[in-house]
């Protein structure tokens, strides 16, 4: 059975809100929606009385405070924990009370933070590559400044290592490129035309793009997680305080290392995907190997294979300095690095994308 | 003489103020604390000393050098002068604890390998590690070690200067009176100077020679133990009054 912790005693000099029971933020509401359903008169004297509880809680308590406040009340209570407790939640309900302007925000603040957090972001951005570029002039000054060693190690990490899901990726998408393309062509009969279709769209867009996004998921996420935690380990600081700087030890192996391999991984994707291609035509379009082979002699020219190369470095580029650069902007936490993985892969992804359709317009434009 | 010279630091994180207008010095052969309660900007000044963060007014001059307005040579000259221990070790976790008090030595001096292996054999041996803990690596030993090694690397190139960032915390009060020691027998061996950025009692009553309290972005005391409890101030107060 639930005891009312509330019972409004009207009589002729006042109004007397008599509390009784276990008073706890268990039967809080209970007690508020009592008291708003009746209205009381408020030209008369109220007194809050709490001679019958035996226990009042924090939560309790600051209901309490709020009525007196409200009506003007006077206590009536004897019992010196009570007392310490309103007194306790009063001095802090005035602290609160102070701080109390916080104002909503309109939709036009969020647009203007967000707005201007992106832009601090960009900015920073574009400090970090002249840190690089720097650190680049820097570290060829000295030819013994090159560190071999991480470059190596980096390239085995990041692009050998990766060999086998570019090449299974590659011929994946090569083959099922190619035989999507076969139903259409054995339509019209141009079965032949599938090499040329597949010659170009592979050298010159899909094995680029498709290495990137493979490295870009796989290699680019790993530099931000690795980073990041070394910097919450504050691995980076110890580097610094050693007169290690960063940038030379960790930063420009990692770019060196995927800007060589790139172009390689590219050369594995292109073959890869031909593969694929050579495959399908055999099998659905009575194509054989060699025959498909002179056809991409004859028709498809080198450049478009060099085209494709030539996009790998700045790919590489782009995907190394943006997952090193959301790696040091890993904050002391762990959430962080979970968010700036994430963000590190999407604006490489975004950013491979975006230059590669200024490669395409610039290579139409000089007629390559 | 004064190793450490700290003169109208001014601190501001966006709006924040951390410091506003601190000063210090640090005398040769000292052990120093700096004290405060928690978010009162003692890491962030032991930061700014070591170069990690930059100060927005004031200066900072560590044995003799400037460095507000210091170039990458000098920079670098310093940095080989002092030692930094990091409240966690900050050990670098791909390599083994050798590796790590090695990699100094390898990156700055022309020593032979047998040479360093020898170093590396007698600073483990300095701070109390086993020989046989040279082949670990970080994720593999205990918290205690871990500061152990990480004070081995600090003192890798034998510097005269020493930073520890809260050394004894996350310590067993056994293995923190262990590395309160160890802090005394090697200022005593090698005649280190050392900043040390502290909470625990037993560090302040003793190891510290002199101490500077940090509270609302100025220093509330400077001075040797035996006078703090005379100052007015409610963090002193509460701090050295309980017993």
């Amino acid at each position: 059975m639930n005891i009312k912790p509330l019972h409004i005693d009207i009589q002729k000099d006042g109004i007397s809100l008599d509390f009784s029971g276990e008073l706890t933020l268990y039967n809080l509401t209970q007690a508020q929606n009592y008291l708003k359903n009746h209205t009381l008169d408020t030209s008369q004297k109220i007194t809050i009385n709490l001679e019958n509880a035996h226990y009042l809680d924090t939560a309790f308590a600051l209901f309490l405070t709020d009525v007196q406040q409200k009506y003007n009340a006077d206590l009536c209570c004897l019992n010196k924990i009570f007392l310490h407790t309103l007194k306790l939640v009063n001095e802090h309900k005035k602290r609160l009370d102070k701080k109390d302007d916080i104002h909503k925000k309109s939709i036009f603040e969020y647009v203007g933070k967000a707005f201007y957090e992106n832009y601090i972001s960009f900015i920073s951005f574009i400090g970090f590559l002249g840190k690089i570029f720097t650190s680049f002039l820097l570290y060829f000054k000295n030819i013994k400044n090159i560190r071999i060693k991480e470059i190596v190690f980096e390239m085995n990490e990041s692009a050998v290592r990766a060999f086998g899901i570019v090449a299974l990726t590659s011929f994946l998408i090569g083959l099922v490129t190619a035989y999507q393309a076969a139903y259409q062509l054995r339509l019209y009969g141009g079965n032949i035309f599938i090499v040329d279709m597949m010659g170009i769209s592979v050298f010159r867009e899909l094995a680029p793009l498709i290495t990137a996004i493979v490295i870009a998921g796989r290699s680019g996420s790993a530099y931000t997680a690795q980073i990041g935690a070394m910097k919450i380990t504050q691995e980076i600081d110890a580097m610094r305080t050693m007169g290690f700087d960063p940038y030379t030890f960790l930063v420009l192996p990692r770019i060196i290392a995927l800007i060589i391999m790139l172009p390689i991984l590219i050369f594995v994707s292109d073959m890869m995907a031909m593969l694929g291609a050579i495959i399908v035509a055999d099998l659905s379009l009575d194509l054989t190997p060699s025959l498909f082979i002179d056809r991409l002699n004859e028709v498809v020219a080198i450049k478009h294979f060099y085209v494709g190369l030539v996009k790998g470095p700045f790919f590489a580029f782009l995907i190394a300095s943006i997952g090193i650069y959301r790696g040091l902007m890993v904050k002391d936490d762990t959430q962080s690095i979970g968010f700036n993985t994430t963000k590190s892969v999407v604006e490489s992804l975004f950013a491979v994308i975006v230059c590669d359709a200024i490669f395409s317009i610039a290579f139409t434009n000089l007629g390559i | 003489m004064e190793v450490i010279k700290v003169k109208n630091i001014r601190t501001v994180f966006g709006n924040k103020v951390v410091h506003d207008g601190l000063s210090l010095h640090v005398n040769e052969g000292e052990i120093y604390g700096l004290l405060g309660p928690s978010g009162c900007g003692k890491t962030t000044l032991l930061r700014e000393m070591v170069m990690l963060q930059e100060f927005d007014a004031g200066s900072i001059e560590i044995l003799g050098k400037k460095i507000e307005n210091i170039n990458e040579m000098d920079a670098q000259k310093l940095r080989r002068k002092w030692g930094v221990l990091f409240q966690f070790g900050a050990l670098f976790s791909s390599l083994t604890l050798a590796e790590n008090i090695a990699l100094a030595l390898k990156e700055y001096s022309t020593l032979s390998d047998k040479m360093i292996e020898e170093i590396v054999a007698f600073k483990l041996d300095l701070v109390g590690l086993q020989p046989s803990d040279a082949y670990l690596y970080p994720s593999e030993i205990s918290g205690g070690m871990r500061k152990k090694a990480g004070i081995a690397r600090a003192l890798a190139m034998d510097p005269k200067l020493l930073f520890l960032d809260e050394p004894t915390s996350g310590l067993d009060p056994i293995s923190a009176r262990e590395f309160n020691e160890l802090i005394l027998q090697l200022r005593s061996m090698l005649g280190l100077t050392m900043v040390i950025v502290t909470h625990d009692l037993h560090s302040i009553y003793h190891t510290l020679d002199r101490m500077a309290v940090i509270d609302n972005k100025k220093i509330a005391y400077e001075g040797s133990l035996a006078e703090v409890t005379s100052v007015k101030n409610d963090f002193i107060q509460t701090f050295f009054s309980g017993d």
